[in-house]
């Protein structure tokens, strides 16, 4: 395993080490770049996830201080948890469900083939659908996605059945168990899914893809890829003509370091990442860097999500197999005669009973809560995903409260668009009459988690004006300052993210191992 | 949903498990129990009064019919406390208050849910209120020892999970 001097300047720093930063990382050593790679977490394998729901969330999740605002439902139940989402090595690689479903081809192009819509702020991503295929399908290999290439998909589950049932009772043609990071069969060293349920809690397998145990081990062995974890990022350095120079973080030990830097590559997810750049304004940069836009921190989205769970007469046992075990597409298309632009997944999920009681209705109380409870054995569940509006006001600023390190922390504001309300509101009928067509007694439309798909906040746009990133993730105003995780997101599509954020990392590597090549940063 | 709640889980396991259902009642100084003997709670903080106020609030909060005291015994454990001493002493006046207004002698007093429930919405926005309900979401529901009363199986990485064991043995369907 590599170590790197701190003054050493030949090195690509990443900062976070998720879909985004953990690919970019192996990707970059592969092809000889050194790389350091810093974490703000810890490191976990394995055996060290633990299938309880509590403690695991103890052990993985981001559990810094974070503030909210606005009116979603999130900031009033879980003010201090906009996201569920991890600190570790891997990042939420470990938490993430697998589902790894590519983007429609005019998703690429929501102004275009949206129209402009009131109070969004839709652009067209610079790149798109032909563009991005061969990297989607590199991406594919290497997450062994089933129903891809010539992997067979995965068998489906008792909440499977039901959803399968329901949604073939009420017509819909485009339904299987999903395109899933979870391997069917023994694939790329790692064993075939035995059905344990707690996907979310990190796989204790290995069955399903995470950067944990395959992109950051193959990259360390390259000899080129120092990942350091428990490593927090405080500021980001530059010089006077403005190129990055380097990271401040404290490390392990709460003691500031200063590691040097050719090239900065910021991953820290959607809070992180624009709040990294907020903090690390300074007078040539006094609204942060590459914020020339105004745009760092804008245009947040968070998929338009929900919940349907229903209760039948007779058991289900949903927790069993994994957690999220299939997929209706029919309503992903764009068909503005629903009421609304986009459109939206449903894919099963199931949560254990400790985390059904904390998320079925938070706040929910006396016994039109804990009847549905009762019938927790009896229960079947799935999760919207659907297109959301980009817009200004939704997004990361810097808060009044300081972390554990005195660096003020991320504020998110969210306000769900009437686009959204709308599609939400028509997900939780469709959902609700698939189930009552397998015969449910009783159905509870659950409102959004604490976001996991977090987006937009640093977006991709061809013009310099509109956002914070070329198409390659790079910049507009910094050449040597790169964004790599789903921050680039320009609209967020209908689809699970984390599959297109892979296969930018992959291309992103490629360009900047080009550009490096060719001196140019 | 904080580190808090999970500290105090493990607070909550000071009591004993080797309990057997039973109805509530206080029983003498420092002490309430179940009328038949079975199992008892030492408290050594707040009142046993206290005590049995919060267990029934915490039974009308998320009443489960087929779930015996001592899980809601075990849940409200942790307010015997030097901490929580005064929010409980404030909280338990306020609902005894509110009961005497709607003529029952006590929050415990009144006998039937509906009666209490009532109470129980008058302060709903309190934080006493609303601590003792957020504490129960993870201080009743989290105890491993409910998860069968509901059907919950837990974990089953250590028995190979359900691959051979009834993942997708439907049979209603």
């Amino acid at each position: 395993m590599a170590t790197f001097d701190l003054n050493d300047d030949q090195v690509v720093v990443i900062i976070g080490t998720g879909a985004g930063g953990g690919v970019l990382a192996n990707e970059l050593a592969q092809k000889g770049v050194k790389v350091v790679a810093l974490e703000a977490g810890g490191r976990y394998l394995p055996e060290d996830y633990i299938n309880d729901e509590w403690e695991s969330f103890g052990q993985l999740a981001w559990l810094d201080a974070r503030t909210t605002s606005g009116s979603w439902r999130v900031a009033k139940d879980f003010g201090g948890l906009p996201a569920w989402i991890v600190k570790a090595v891997g990042g939420t690689t470990t938490h993430w469900a697998g589902a790894s479903i590519r983007f429609q081809d005019h998703e690429w192009k929501a102004l275009t083939n949206y129209g402009a819509v009131e109070g969004a702020n839709l652009l067209d991503w610079p790149i798109d659908g032909a563009e991005m295929a061969p990297w989607y399908e590199k991406a594919e290999t290497k997450l062994g996605v089933t129903r891809t290439g010539d992997r067979a998909g995965l068998p489906g589950n008792n909440n499977y059945l039901v959803f399968e049932k329901g949604a073939k009772a009420l017509g819909y043609k485009e339904v299987h168990t999903g395109r899933m990071a979870i391997n069917s069969a023994d694939y790329d060293g790692r064993m075939a899914c035995q059905q344990t349920g707690f996907c979310f809690q990190g796989c204790k397998w290995g069955a399903k893809w995470s950067a944990a145990y395959t992109d950051i081990p193959a990259g360390e062995a390259t000899g080129n890829l120092e990942v350091r974890d428990r490593a927090h990022v405080a500021r980001i350095l530059h010089d006077d003509s403005g190129k990055v120079t380097g990271v401040e973080y404290f490390d392990k030990d709460g003691a500031l370091q200063m590691q040097k830097a050719r090239i900065v590559c910021v991953a820290g997810n959607s809070f992180e990442s624009p709040r990294l750049l907020l903090n690390s304004a300074s007078p040539m940069f006094p609204d942060g860097l590459a914020n020339s836009s105004g745009m760092v921190g804008k245009n947040y989205m968070r998929h338009t999500t929900g919940s349907v769970y229903a209760i039948f007469d007779k058991p289900v046992r949903m927790w069993r197999g994994t957690t999220m075990a299939g997929i209706v597409q029919d309503e992903a298309r764009h068909d503005p005669s629903r009421g609304f632009v986009g459109g939206y997944e449903l894919e099963t999920l199931a949560l254990g009973l400790p985390f059904m009681a904390a998320f079925l209705n938070p706040g929910g109380w006396g016994r039109g809560f804990t009847t549905a409870l009762d019938h927790y054995e009896n229960m079947a569940g799935m999760w919207i995903v659907g297109e959301d509006m980009p817009q200004l006001q939704n997004g990361v600023t810097l808060s009044d409260t300081k972390d554990q390190f005195g660096l003020p922390v991320a504020n998110v504001h969210f306000d769900d668009h009437p686009n959204d309300i709308a599609m939400r509101n028509h997900a939780y009928k469709q959902g609700i009459a698939m189930y009552e067509a397998v015969g449910a007694t009783r159905a509870f439309p659950t409102p959004p988690y604490p976001s996991t798909h977090n987006l937009g906040t640093n977006r991709m746009s061809a013009e310099a004006k509109d956002g914070v990133v070329n198409k390659w993730g790079q910049t507009h105003d910094i050449a040597n300052l790169f964004v790599s995780d789903g921050s680039q997101f320009t609209t967020g599509a209908a689809e699970n993210p984390t599959l297109t954020i892979v296969a930018l990392a992959i291309r992103q590597a490629d360009h900047i191992a080009r550009e490096m090549s060719a001196g140019n940063i | 949903m904080t580190k808090h709640d999970l500290r105090g889980l493990t607070r909550r396991q000071l009591l004993s498990r080797s309990l057997s259902a039973g109805a509530l009642a206080v029983v003498g100084t420092g002490f309430i129990a179940a009328p038949n003997a079975a199992w008892a709670i030492e408290v050594t903080v707040i009142t046993p009064a206290q005590m049995a106020t919060l267990l029934q609030m915490a039974r009308d909060i998320y009443p489960h019919d087929q779930v015996p005291d001592q899980f809601y015994a075990v849940a409200v454990k942790g307010y015997d406390s030097e901490e929580q001493k005064a929010m409980v002493a404030e909280g338990v006046a306020a609902l005894d208050a509110a009961a005497k207004a709607a003529g029952f002698d006590s929050y415990v007093a009144a006998g039937w849910e509906e009666d209490r429930v009532k109470l129980l919405q008058g302060m709903e926005m309190t934080p006493f209120f609303q601590t003792v309900r957020s504490g129960l979401v993870t201080g009743l529901y989290n105890q491993k020892e409910v998860w069968p009363i509901f059907g919950y199986q837990g974990e089953s990485f250590s028995q190979g999970g359900y691959i051979e064991r009834g993942f997708n043995d439907i049979d209603w369907l």
